[in-house]
């Protein structure tokens, strides 16, 4: 049978432990001793003679004494369709360590908002971490509907509130349930009530949601974990399939050896099998001795992992003790530990606002962005693409604790810090920067509008110029001051001299991005229209210009409808051989990872495009 | 998926600690615990030994089945007695018709522990049995007078597993935390697992104290107005003869047992005299020390 790990987070008062044990005792899942227990307890603890549910989830004395759940508590429930792990993790503010933990395995989340009081902080950070932890689905529960009169108007309210805040997330799947978990509407059974609502209760959408889909079947990772040898001529790697398949005699490198060798066995008590998947715990042999050990990895020799000691990272910082730049830590990834420290704290994150603040140090629950430096080699992939070889934890080796929580982006990119003086490093000798002579401010105040930089990146033939330049015509024509800058355009004269190697690339970004700085200091709008496939050289844009004037906008597509547009030919010369050195066909073109805005331009109109970006710069009070 | 999660923590322990050891009660989860450590570690031999802490006061059934099976998979069994704690005057027994040996059992292990220099303890322990279990860690730190603290837990992410350590202090493991009953009879099932025969329907004399059916033995002591009478029964759970209830049941197999679990109202430890003491009982017993 199916199993299903989801996790609950809520405020205090969303009523969470009452859902989790609505869930249980609809599902029949409450044995009678359990039910004669939390009979006894609502009695005890006073309450309105009601059956408290909640209590059946608040375990700990404490916890109970003081109404509030205090760790990550594991439910175990089954319905004829499937298996359930709940992991349970408090709703009240500073425990944001343990929802990062409970969404660890979770394959989803359920979110909690109080129908009464809204979107709040809770339920934002919920999401956020839902998208950090890369949990593939996400569950709405719009509880305590019987309070609001079960309201459709005020639920499409809320649905409309937090569908807005999501879509800054990276969560794919988000499903939106009016529910009461005090009376059991649309919890197990459909709702009366709310006949208006047509879609799942909360439980069939349990029973039915995909599982799996964290499951990265195409990359093979095998860290090794234990080393089998029972006698002389017996040599076993076992360990746990981290991702992808391997065969009987397939070929397979080991890191970091990079030796190479053949599958000759996998072994199993039962009896020996052909083949092995994600998740299966096992032990192979191979043809050949080559020494291994604990924390190696087996992977298939075409297709290796990123073998770094400089990572870019999101972490969660999980202890008392704060954060400290160059203390060495241990790491754990996978089944390997090395040394590490943080070498730069590039920002944290404002789990409620989403803003990326400066910061020297992270203290308990504070998330975001940090460079690290391992004393050994690790072998990763983005926590992006596999969950499994894309996640580690610190250690303090001084404390013996687990510190902190980190999902990997990639390879050390040496990105400013936000707030880093980038000015500094870049000036010709001699000089002294003395401030400009009529401040932005001022400017802007005779503009009538906020100066800004709209930074468009996407493959070529996207459409990031046709949608540009429609954007900067409506705002001239709304007497706002504009510059539009296009790759073509610099490409005669400014970066004339410039191929298009990565360093060439970095270095027309570079002079475009202090070129941009100046229009921007000038007041203008500036829509910048380049490639720019290289995160580091976007991020460096990005240092120059002050937070949240600085709009990524990736215009995405289908590079199979760029091709077939090919508005200046150049997919025709790629393919005729003329042209080398091409994003997404012979170089290499790196999503950005947080835009603040993404663009679909094969699935919708130019139009569409212009008036999303306009609502944009209206939100972020730039035009009026 | 939850043998592999049962595994990885078994290989997690033989490669992060020193010397640990297989906690083996006769029960079934224990008896399950033994098969996913043979499993693990095929065809090398289970790579730690198996430690009982017996109370006196066990069903000679577990007993036999206990040395079998070690016999049968050429296991190293080490067994310490409550018995020794109490005459060597470490514990002091209870007294009175309700007087078990269970909390007694902290002491014992405690000491079997420091005897020989175990750092991690494998349990089959698992969530869904109580309340306080719920929050358990598969890597479960215990100080240097192996009590819990449940206010400062480690985080643990994914299944990334941090058993380090200061000197003194062990670790209670868990691989099957996230087993149910179900789960675990399915299993036995499954894999075609030996158990007792206490777990299997079957006549014997039983005193019903408050609801709870205590098998007739030389240490329980009747008060004024109990009696013995024979009854169909099996045990759910198999642990010290004093506190273990049964329950009428017809279920000759483990298919019977599944039916009877899967529709059972009652949870398992709703048939242990020890729980249900106190509210808090199990957390009480934690925080001290007990599995």
């Amino acid at each position: 049978m199916d199993l299903l790990r989801f996790s609950t987070a809520g405020s205090v008062d969303d009523g969470k432990s009452t859902l989790i044990g609505r869930l249980l005792y609809d599902s029949k899942s409450i044995f009678e001793d359990q039910y004669e227990a939390i009979k006894r307890s609502s009695r005890l603890h006073g309450g309105d003679g009601e059956v408290n549910l909640a209590l059946l989830t608040d375990g700990l004395r404490a916890e109970r004494e003081q109404g509030i759940t205090i760790d990550v508590a594991y439910r175990y429930f089954a319905t004829p369709r499937r298996k359930f792990i709940i992991a349970d993790t408090p709703g009240h503010e500073q425990y944001t360590r343990n929802m990062v933990t409970g969404a660890s395995t979770a394959e989803l989340a359920v979110v909690l908002i109080d129908a009464r009081n809204g979107v709040l902080t809770q339920s934002r950070r919920h999401g956020f971490i839902a998208s950090l932890l890369q949990i593939p689905h996400v569950i709405v529960a719009i509880n305590k509907m019987d309070l609001v009169d079960y309201s459709q108007a005020r639920f499409d309210e809320l649905v409309r509130e937090y569908s807005e805040f999501v879509h800054r997330l990276d969560v794919e799947n988000v499903v939106f349930i009016p529910i009461s978990a005090l009376k059991g509407d649309n919890v197990v059974s459909k709702s009366e009530a709310m006949a208006w609502y047509d879609g799942p209760t909360l439980l069939h959408h349990l029973e039915t949601v995909k599982v799996g889909a964290d499951r990265n079947v195409i990359d093979f990772r095998f860290p090794v974990q234990y080393v089998l040898r029972p006698n002389q001529d017996f040599r076993g790697f076992a360990g746990e399939v981290a991702s992808g398949t391997i065969r009987v005699g397939d070929d397979v490198t080991v890191l970091p050896s990079r030796k190479t060798s053949r599958v000759k066995s996998i072994v199993a008590f039962d009896e020996d099998t052909e083949q092995a998947g994600p998740g299966d715990a096992i032990a192979v042999t191979i043809e050949d001795e080559i020494d291994i050990s604990r924390g190696d990895m087996l992977v298939r020799s075409r297709n290796i992992p990123t073998v770094t000691s400089a990572l870019d990272a999101d972490i969660c910082w999980m202890s008392e003790d704060e954060l400290r730049p160059n203390k060495l830590y241990m790491l754990t990834h996978t089944t390997h530990t090395v040394q590490a420290f943080v070498s730069k704290i590039i920002y944290r994150t404002d789990v409620d606002t989403l803003h990326r603040q400066s910061a020297d140090t992270f203290g308990l629950n504070d998330i975001g962005r940090v460079e690290i430096v391992t004393s050994e080699p690790v072998f990763v992939d983005p926590y992006r693409i596999n969950r499994h070889t894309g996640c580690f934890i610190l250690i303090d080796p001084d404390t013996n604790t687990t510190v902190g929580a980190g999902m990997i982006r990639g390879v050390a990119k040496n990105v400013p810090a936000v707030g880093e003086d980038t000015r500094k490093d870049m000036k010709s000798p001699h000089v002294v920067w003395e401030g400009l002579n009529i401040s932005r401010e001022e400017r802007e105040a005779r503009n009538e509008h906020g100066a800004a930089v709209l930074w468009f990146t996407g493959l070529s033939g996207s459409g990031k110029t046709t949608i540009a330049r429609d954007l900067e015509r409506r705002l001239f024509d709304a007497g706002c001051q504009t510059m539009l800058l296009d790759g073509d355009y610099v490409r005669h004269g400014l970066s004339g001299d410039l191929g298009f190697s990565p360093e060439d690339r970095a270095e027309n970004i570079r002079r475009v991005g202090e070129v941009t700085r100046l229009f921007f200091e000038q007041g203008g709008i500036v829509l910048c229209t380049f490639i720019s496939p290289y995160e580091k050289d976007r991020a460096f844009v990005r240092s120059l210009i002050p937070d949240g004037r600085f709009v990524e906008v990736h215009v995405d597509c289908d590079p199979a409808v760029c091709e077939e547009r090919d508005p200046k030919g150049l997919y025709a010369k790629v393919k005729a051989g003329t042209i080398t050195n091409f994003t997404g066909f012979t170089a290499p073109y790196e999503p950005p990872t947080e835009p603040e805005v993404t663009i679909r331009s094969d699935e919708i109109s130019v139009d569409e495009s212009v008036e999303r970006l306009l609502r944009v710069l209206r939100e972020r009070q730039i035009v009026t | 998926m939850l043998e592999a999660e049962g595994i990885y923590v078994m290989r997690e322990v033989a490669s992060q600690f020193e010397r640990p050891v297989l906690m083996f009660s006769g029960g079934k989860d224990s008896i399950v615990m033994v098969h996913l450590a043979r499993k693990a570690f095929y065809p090398a031999p289970i790579p730690f030994p198996l430690l009982h802490v017996d109370t006196g006061h066990n069903f000679p059934e577990a007993l036999a089945f206990r040395d079998n099976l070690v016999q049968d998979i050429n296991a190293e069994l080490i067994v310490r007695l409550v018995q020794d704690s109490i005459d060597s005057g470490r514990v002091k027994e209870e007294t009175g018709p309700n007087a078990s040996r269970n909390s007694l059992q902290i002491v014992t292990l405690l000491d079997a522990l420091a005897e020989f220099k175990f750092d991690a303890a494998l349990g089959g322990a698992r969530r869904d049995e109580e309340k306080a279990r719920a929050k358990e860690r598969f890597f479960s730190h215990r100080d240097r007078f192996g009590q819990w603290d449940p206010k400062n837990q480690r985080p643990e992410l994914w299944s990334l597993y941090n058993g380090r350590k200061g000197v003194g202090e062990h670790f209670r493991v868990f691989p099957i935390s996230n087993w149910t009953e179900l789960d675990i009879w399915q299993y036995i099932a499954q894999a075609g697992i030996d158990i007792p025969s206490v777990y299997f329907s079957h006549t014997r004399e039983v005193v019903d104290r408050d609801g709870v059916l205590l098998a007739r033995s030389d240490y329980i002591e009747l008060m004024n107005d109990e009696s013995y009478e024979e009854r169909v029964i099996r045990f759910r759970t198999v642990g010290d003869m004093t506190c273990t209830g049964a329950v009428e049941s017809n279920a000759q197999t483990i298919d019977d047992i599944i039916e009877e679990v899967s529709t059972a109202r009652v949870t398992e430890r709703g048939g242990r005299a020890d729980d249900q003491r106190s509210e808090a009982a199990m957390e009480d017993r934690k925080r001290r020390g007990y599995f």
